[in-house]
């Protein structure tokens, strides 16, 4: 570790892997209720597991993002970070806000919860992924701001890089665009139409600036390859996505009640969404390929090149095959949906956090790299993880395909609920696939606790240009 | 591509060892990429116009009739004759390594941008004045939509010209390190080209 203040990262890390695992127990729990409707009723009921499940893995990933940035920014800066104290304060509010926010969800009616957090001053709750009571969107865009003081002031009084700067500017996106989730017109479209500010310019427009940044970060420094060369792909990266992925927020405004418009609009420029995800997974591979060194930690390389590839098939090619308007027209909030979700969270958010994380933590333990033994049991852990969520992503697709052509497409088109009937035995497979995914996050977890040597670094000319058939 | 770009211009035959040079194209690997995945997107958009034009062929020749394509077809002189400018100063760099004279050149083509967006700006007033908005029918959703997409770019064009043509007086680029100057014109010859197919498709072709 360059800078003693990059300490302040670990907990953040460390909280996010462990809303991680509570967010992929809910996935579980509703899992098994798509097919076991009363399991955990009334309890749990259904929409508060989706609630938890969703909620859980925004905020995990957020706390991912933030200890990423405490990490990088005094790196790239070359100065210690403005203030550590503020940032673990941050990060204690953060959490106890966000787990008290999680058990009023658990333990309260969602009425009584809005009844109870100030909804009557400021209607801001109710709306899918925005759930969060008026206090704990306050609450985030308090530490937000702190968070962004903090990292802006680092990186003014520093080093100035391609890599921080687009950093900030997916951060401070991030934030600004919350700020979309305090309106709440009457007028249900345009609620949607704002809605999607938050939701859509998030997920396809400032967090693909941060996964670029974290990528760029990490190949930089496992590679050895020019920073230089890595910045300028960066670039390039990042305006195809912002080209492609602002004004792709239309393939959300098919049938809201927007003008017709953007059905083209809409349909054409998310079509082309799948370029920048494209152009990353070149990107990871070449630079991987171009090393100049072998670090020791090949876990991080693997997560790294698996990130190129798994947002690609996730976000790129999943998203476009539901993106033209014309099949949307049928395949609208169906399960391919919730694949496409699935596989685009997972290969692009998650898994690019998880890469910061198996870069930095050992080096915030002390150490290079993790042992042998601990990098091979992470590993493991990577491919359990990565192939059920593949496996997830097509039994879901599989049900969604069952379902549009059941309920919509057949010419004696039958009820939802009937049509949820016929294609369970999916959801029972998702379901056992999802058992598989936690083995792998419990395997993850304990690779953190694995003992042995510190493994050493490899030559350079051993190996070289394996890595990429060796790892992927 | 050197040699290419000297055919379109008419020029002296380049010194032997410039046309016996490299043969990859000039500028970097990225503003190809960059390139392509442009072209790409305005390829979509062309080929969403011809669908949605045989699904409609009469509404979009009886809309046609209301374009300036006199309008257009000045455009058109003014973006190939901003090529030229661009190539021509690639040319004074590379060839001549007479930077200032590489920056009137460049200074030229950013002039002829200039005056493609004030033709292009009256033409949308005059539309507008009309009436005439995304939501009039599929025409002229997709002539404002493209049209409107490549005035984006070719603002960003002039954009990396006026960079290209500080840094061109600054002398930053000579024979052999005009990396970043033949990348820029590069991209600025993608946004020409991209007019070259959009006036026909949409102006012209019945």
């Amino acid at each position: 570790m360059q800078y003693k203040s990059q300490a302040v990262a670990k907990p953040y890390f460390i909280a996010a892997i462990g809303l991680f695992v509570g967010q992929i127990l809910f996935g579980l729990i509703m899992g098994l209720q798509y097919v076991i409707g009363d399991f955990l009723f009334p309890a749990i009921p259904f929409n508060i597991a989706r609630m938890v499940h969703t909620n859980l893995l925004i905020v995990w990933l957020l706390f991912g993002f933030m200890g990423a940035a405490y990490y990088m920014i005094p790196e790239e800066s070359e100065t210690e970070l403005h203030s550590p104290g503020l940032a673990l304060a941050l990060f204690w509010i953060f959490l106890i806000a966000g787990a008290l926010t999680i058990v009023g969800y658990l333990l309260l009616p969602y009425a009584r919860l809005a009844e109870l957090t100030g909804n009557d001053i400021l209607a801001t709750m109710g709306r899918e992924f925005l759930e969060q009571p008026l206090i704990t969107k306050v609450g985030i865009v308090i530490v937000a701001l702190g968070f962004l003081y903090n990292v802006s002031l680092t990186v003014l009084k520093g080093r100035k890089t391609s890599i921080s700067l687009i950093l900030m500017l997916g951060l401070w996106g991030l934030a600004v665009f919350f700020l979309f989730s305090f309106y709440n017109p009457e007028n249900l479209v345009k609620d949607k139409f704002y809605w999607w500010w938050v939701v859509h310019l998030w997920v396809e427009g400032v967090w693909e600036l941060i996964l670029g940044a974290l990528l760029a970060f990490v190949l930089i420094k496992v590679t050895g390859v020019d920073r230089e060369v890595i910045e300028k792909w960066l670039y390039v990266i990042i305006t195809l996505t912002l080209i492609t992925g602002i004004v792709g927020t239309g393939h959300h405004y098919f049938w809201i009640g927007t003008p017709g418009y953007w059905q083209w609009w809409g349909s054409i420029f998310s079509a082309l969404e799948p370029i920048p995800f494209f152009a990353m997974t070149i990107f990871a591979f070449n630079m991987v390929n171009r090393r100049r060194r072998d670090h020791p930690n090949r876990a991080a390389t693997l997560w790294a090149l698996g990130t190129g590839v798994m947002s690609f098939l996730g976000a790129g090619v999943w998203g476009f095959l539901h993106t033209l308007a014309p099949v949307n027209y049928y395949t609208h909030g169906t399960q391919i949906t919730a694949a496409h979700g699935h596989m685009a969270f997972y290969g692009a958010y998650v898994m690019v956090v998880l890469t910061i994380i198996s870069y930095a933590m050992p080096v915030l333990r002390g150490r290079a790299a993790n042992s042998n033994r601990a990098q091979v049991v992470e590993m493991w852990s990577f491919w359990l993880m990565t192939i059920s969520m593949v496996f997830i992503t097509l039994f879901l697709t599989a049900a969604g395909i069952l379902q549009v052509w059941l309920q919509r497409f057949s010419s004696t088109p039958q009820p939802f609920m009937v049509v949820q009937e016929q294609i369970s035995m999916f959801y029972w497979m998702r379901e056992v696939t999802g058992v598989i995914f936690l083995l792998g996050l419990a395997i993850y977890v304990a690779s953190f606790f694995m003992k042995g040597e510190a493994a050493a670094s490899v030559s350079t000319t051993s190996g070289r240009g394996e890595i990429g058939t060796q790892t992927a | 591509m050197r040699t290419t770009l000297s055919e379109l211009a008419p020029l002296p035959a380049p010194p032997a060892s410039v046309a016996a040079g490299p043969t990859h194209p000039p500028g970097d690997l990225a503003v190809w990429f960059f390139i392509l995945a442009e072209l790409l997107v305005f390829a979509v958009f062309f080929a969403a116009y011809a669908f949605a034009r045989a699904h409609d062929v009469a509404l979009f020749n009886a809309m046609q009739e209301q374009l300036d394509r006199p309008g257009g077809a000045l455009n058109t002189v003014l973006l190939i004759t901003a090529s030229w400018c661009v190539a021509r100063a690639v040319q004074a760099v590379c060839e001549q390594n007479h930077a200032a004279l590489g920056a009137r050149w460049l200074a030229g083509g950013i002039a002829c941008g200039g005056g493609f967006l004030i033709v292009k700006c009256i033409e949308y007033a005059d539309k507008f004045a009309a009436g005439i908005n995304l939501s009039t029918n599929t025409f002229w959703m997709f002539y404002l939509s493209l049209t409107f997409f490549h005035f984006m770019h070719v603002i960003l064009g002039m954009v990396i010209l006026a960079v290209l043509w500080a840094q061109t007086r600054r002398g930053i680029y000579t024979p052999g390190h005009a990396n970043g100057l033949e990348s820029g014109a590069a991209y600025w010859h993608m946004v020409d080209l991209v007019w070259i197919v959009l006036f026909p498709l949409v102006y012209v072709m019945r």
